[in-house]
């Protein structure tokens, strides 16, 4: 206390003052919860759609004539089956009865049959990525020819959860390939409009205006009507996800020009411009990654749009078709209102389609206010 | 006001010349024509056509010329007679077959604006003013759900659920006895009995998109300057919301038709193909299975049409509303 | 939090000796906020003197607009009045009015709000609805708190802006608020606060967002305009150039403490507490300007999280006592007739002492 030193300066701070912008917005997502969990949710409909062959049980072609419309099977646990042996999960066998009458099949599972259920099993071969020869599947039935369906299956007795694993991969990538292109549209033509200006800038936001005071499902309709359909289905995938992208890059050409314009008379910019930077240096090296963040929030706003336009153009039977296999192509299968009140498990594709665009909204929405908390 | 609301037209313009000229492309886009598409189905039926005849239907419709004097034939018949020119597959005059359904198209689209502003209005003010409250929470979540269901499905789901339960078929805008019959008091109720499965279906996307609208721009408007310094000035927390803060935030919500406008009669093209409508989405579709590109051009064209009037007209209601805008 | 020995009873001390208009006695402001919570307001008292001027200076985050906020019962959410007093005096000698319990929503609120207590705020640019009328925003205001019809409430409307040097003002009542400068907003703002002839304006930086001329003219017609009408005003700013020109009566707030308080000649002749003595020298002048640099204060305001313990102000300052003015909140000490200063360099050592020992 009879020390008379001097009281100590202001400690350096530690706390939001001394944290990179990355960090930052990770700090601020991290406490929305639910873009968090949606988050992850993305992650393991990307990670399926991945791994589609090893996940699904099947392939989307296996089909069985005895189990035309068998309704879906419940995974229950610690079965016995007949040789007196127990099962930590199974399913139930189907037992089938014929309507004398309308010849149609009637399913009902029988908890006496147990048919055991296992983890990386061998089952039917398939090549991962077209690239690598295997047998082995996350999960399926122990013993190959048992029927396991899991979302039921279809008028052919294809396996409905199967299928839409596999749909993951092209209802997914669609979303993700359509919104790169869109991205380069916008950032080129957002770019140059918010960059240059003038009569540029004019005629691009004319183009945008345009493109928007279009209907865009009449004219999807007729771009994708204009695909011949024997066509590679590779090329369809290829000139679908064009045609959403052409439409859909004025959103992400808005936020740019919007932040273009208002980047161009920030020191930082102005200052490299005296500095003799090229134009190109100064857009791409000064401005891009200034608003990178923003970038990656409205692309992610922008993918649900994609997927749900793929849907819809599939559904008409005018987007991608069998022996394709998207979300949009399975609830084709639902699209005859009499096949669907007796097998209304041919909706479940839908449910993939709800729960992806929905996680993808929410961790779109957590990421712009993450990136941006005070533009709303 | 009068020069605002000219100048918004003039400026529609060189935008319908683009629409045309695009709609056309469009429609001329798929190989071959109706007439390939014809003579291959009839080869599948083992007949033939006969070529002479061919050659005289493609001259009639001025199929061999080049596509800009096929485009200026198309759009002078349009702007001079009316004529839409021929639907192949129908061999009926375009015009004859498009308006009642696009008719029927504006009634189910203006009446699922009116459904969704009447949703969307109350509920995002309320979302705004009560934030985080139990019935925002539930609002919010209904609105990204009604965002992320297809229309489609909804439909379907919609549909499914009517048969199951009620056992009957929810389909169609009118009975089978209206179907067909000349407009009456009995078919305007009629069809009127049968519109709220379209608009909620229709609707719930965009209710759900202006309830985070109106939700979003009040709550930027709430915690504004002014608002603080009317309460300031004594003025009533129910009084001063609706006076200044919703004021406010409607003038996005009105320009907000500009784009609900073309979405709504987007999806009610895909919804009215589930429901059996008989409005311009089936008709469109199948016209651009058989390649009939007078009758799809047609309809593309009006449709894009009708979505630049509505665009307009809250452009001329935004004026109306904002002073910032009429003034610049 | 520490018990601090009320040695010196601040309220009466720091009255003044002609009647006052309002009266903050131990006011605290808390902000309830994700990250934890912020005390705004700790133990503010202070006397508005009726028919003068009271200044508030200190930097932002002080809590010097929060103080005119809780007077209109107006603090922002999340912040919340939680101890302390504010007694309104419509009338000299009557009884007063205690604002803290009223209801913010309440009729007997609103009817101070405007009618009695007017506000103007530092963004004359936001300060007015968009698209709204002048008139219309004009009209609203006389009508809440005068009985007039509309006919007259014009009329009055038109004295207000005329009184505010708005040229040609019954043109202008059809106008809105874009087609207006900054200047001429922020006199239309005074005219709308002024219009029902409140007791006190709460002028909170009414000159902070315009330019230099436009400022000296904005304050010229505040003179005018409460010499004619009588109006006490309490001015908030960081200014103490603005300061020494309208004040009669001066507090200083650093991080939610009054530090230093009394009238304003005195203040600026004899400054006690060393936040205002350095806030005074860090004022440009002709003179200091000449071959020195200009004084600033060392460090930043500390994060609202992050208070200093002891005195707020010690971590920045040149004469703080270590072992003392880290430790113990200095109290109001009494330094002069209606002046204390909330300083240890000016209290008593054996009350600091005191202090410490109850402290361990």
């Amino acid at each position: 206390m009879t020390d008379t030193a001097q009281a100590p300066i202001v400690a350096p701070r530690s706390g939001p003052g001394s944290a990179g912008p990355w960090l930052l917005t990770w700090r601020r997502f991290k406490k929305h919860r639910l873009a968090l969990v949606s988050g992850v949710v993305v992650l393991m409909i990307y990670f399926v759609a991945l791994f589609a062959e090893i996940i699904a049980p099947f392939s989307t072609e296996t089909y069985s004539a005895n189990y035309t419309y068998a309704p879906p099977q419940l995974v229950r646990m610690f079965g016995t089956d007949a040789e007196g042996s127990t099962h930590l999960f199974y399913v139930n066998d189907y037992t089938v009865k014929i309507d004398p009458i309308s010849l149609s099949r009637a399913f009902e599972t029988d908890p006496n049959k147990v048919i055991p259920v296992g983890f990386f099993v061998r089952g039917e071969p398939y090549k991962l990525w077209n690239l690598f020869d295997w047998d082995v599947h996350l999960f399926g039935p122990q013993e190959k020819g048992h029927p396991f369906y899991l979302f039921g299956a279809d008028r052919l007795g294809r396996d409905v959860f199967s299928r839409t694993v596999h749909g993951a991969r092209v209802s997914m990538s669609i979303g993700l390939v359509g919104v790169t292109i869109s991205l380069l549209l916008g950032i080129f033509l957002g770019g140059i409009s918010g960059y240059y200006g003038g009569w540029i800038d004019e005629s691009v936001q004319r183009l945008v205006e345009f493109l928007k005071s279009i209907p865009t499902i009449p004219l999807w309709m007729g771009l994708a009507a204009a695909i011949p359909p024997s066509l590679d289905p590779l090329m369809v995938y290829f000139w679908i996800t064009v045609i959403l992208s052409l439409l859909g890059w004025t959103d992400i050409a808005r936020v740019v020009r919007g932040r273009f314009l208002s980047l161009r008379t920030e020191d930082f910019v102005v200052a490299a411009r005296l500095d003799g930077c090229r134009q190109q240096r100064i857009i791409w090296r000064h401005m891009v990654p200034s608003f990178m963040s923003h970038i990656i929030a409205s692309v992610t706003l922008a993918i649900p749009g994609m997927i749900l336009a793929e849907t819809a153009l599939s559904f008409l039977g005018i987007g991608l078709r069998p022996p394709v296999v998207s979300w949009g192509v399975l609830l084709k299968e639902a699209q005859n209102i009499l096949a669907v009140s007796s097998a209304p498990w041919l909706f479940l594709p839908g449910l993939a389609v709800v729960i992806a665009v929905l996680t993808l909204n929410f961790l779109g929405d957590g990421l712009r206010d993450a990136v941006d908390p005070y533009a709303r | 006001m009068f020069s605002f609301i000219l100048r918004r037209i003039l400026l529609m313009i060189p935008t319908l010349i683009a629409i045309s000229v695009v709609t056309f492309i469009v429609i001329q886009l798929p190989p071959g024509d109706f007439l390939t598409a014809l003579t291959a189905e009839r080869a599948q039926q083992n007949e033939t056509l006969d070529s002479s005849l061919v050659l005289a239907l493609r001259e009639r419709y001025g199929l061999d010329q080049p596509w800009y004097t096929q485009y200026w034939l198309w759009i002078s018949g349009i702007l001079f007679r009316g004529d839409f020119g021929q639907s192949f597959e129908w061999n009926l005059p375009v015009s004859s077959l498009i308006w009642d359904r696009l008719g029927l198209t504006l009634i189910v689209s203006v009446t699922t604006l009116v459904f969704v502003w009447l949703v969307s209005f109350p509920v995002g003010i309320y979302s705004a003013v009560r934030q985080h409250s139990p019935g925002d929470m539930i609002a919010t979540f209904l609105a990204f759900l009604g965002l992320a269901i297809p229309n489609f499905l909804m439909a379907l789901v919609l549909m499914y659920f009517a048969s199951r339960f009620f056992g009957q078929s929810v389909g169609g805008l009118f009975s089978p006895e209206y179907a067909n019959a000349g407009w009456s008091l009995g078919r305007v109720w009629d069809l009127i009995t049968h519109l709220w499965l379209p608009v909620l279906v229709l609707g719930s996307s965009g209710a759900a998109a202006l309830i985070r609208i109106m939700r979003a721009n009040l709550l930027d408007e709430l915690h504004k300057p002014y608002v603080e310094i009317a309460r300031a000035r004594g003025v009533s927390e129910a009084r001063l919301i609706f006076k200044y803060p919703v004021r406010v935030a409607l003038n996005p919500f009105i320009s907000t038709v500009g784009w609900v406008l073309p979405a709504l009669i987007s999806g009610e093209v895909i919804t009215a193909i589930v429901l059996s409508l008989p409005t311009a989405g089936p008709l469109l579709l199948n016209a651009l299975f058989s390649q009939d590109m007078y009758l799809a051009g047609g309809l593309i064209l009006l449709l894009s049409v009708l979505t630049l009037v509505g665009t307009l007209l809250s452009d001329i209601l935004l004026a109306v509303f904002d002073p910032r805008i009429r003034y610049t | 939090m520490q018990s601090i020995p009320m040695h010196a009873d601040f309220s009466q001390t720091a009255r003044p000796a002609h009647d006052p208009l309002v009266e903050i006695e131990g006011l605290k402001v808390r902000f309830f906020t994700d990250d934890g919570v912020v005390e705004a307001l700790e133990d503010v008292s202070l006397t508005v003197p009726r028919g003068k001027t009271l200044c508030i200076v200190g930097e932002s985050g002080s809590g010097k607009s929060i103080t005119g906020r809780a007077l209109l019962n107006q603090v922002p959410s999340p912040g919340k009045v939680v101890g302390g007093s504010i007694r309104y005096f419509r009338e000299p000698d009557a009884a007063p009015v205690e604002i803290t319990t009223l209801d913010p929503r309440g009729r007997d609120m609103r009817a101070i709000r405007g009618g009695e207590i007017g506000l103007i705020s530092q963004e004359p640019m936001a300060a007015l609805s968009p698209v709204h009328t002048i008139g219309n925003q004009m009209r609203e205001a006389i009508q809440l708190h005068l009985k007039l019809g509309r006919k007259a409430a014009d009329a009055h409307a038109v004295e207000m802006l005329a009184k505010v040097g708005i040229p040609r003002p019954a043109e202008r009542l059809d106008r809105y608020s874009f087609e207006f400068s900054g200047g001429m907003r922020q006199r239309i703002c005074i005219a709308l606060a002024l219009a029902c002839s409140p007791r006190l304006l709460i002028a909170d930086e009414p000159t902070t967002a315009l330019d230099v001329t436009t400022q000296a003219n904005i304050i010229d017609l505040l003179l005018d305009l409460q010499s004619e009408l009588g109006v006490s005003v309490m001015f908030i700013t960081h200014d103490l150039g603005v300061v020494a020109e309208i004040a009669d009566e001066i507090a200083v707030m650093y991080l939610g403490r009054i530090v230093e308080q009394g009238d304003s000649v005195s203040i600026f002749k004899d400054p006690k507490h060393p936040y205002t003595r350095a806030l005074l020298r860090s004022i440009p002048t002709f003179a200091s300007t000449r071959g020195g640099r200009l004084e600033t204060i060392r460090g930043m305001v500390p994060s609202p999280f992050a208070r200093p313990t002891g005195c707020t102000f010690n971590p920045r300052c040149e004469e703080a006592i270590a072992g003392v003015c880290n430790r113990v909140v200095p109290w109001p000490v009494n330094v002069g007739p209606g002046r204390t200063v909330r300083c240890h360099l000016h209290a008593d050592r054996a009350e600091i002492d005191r202090a410490l020992e109850s402290q361990s």
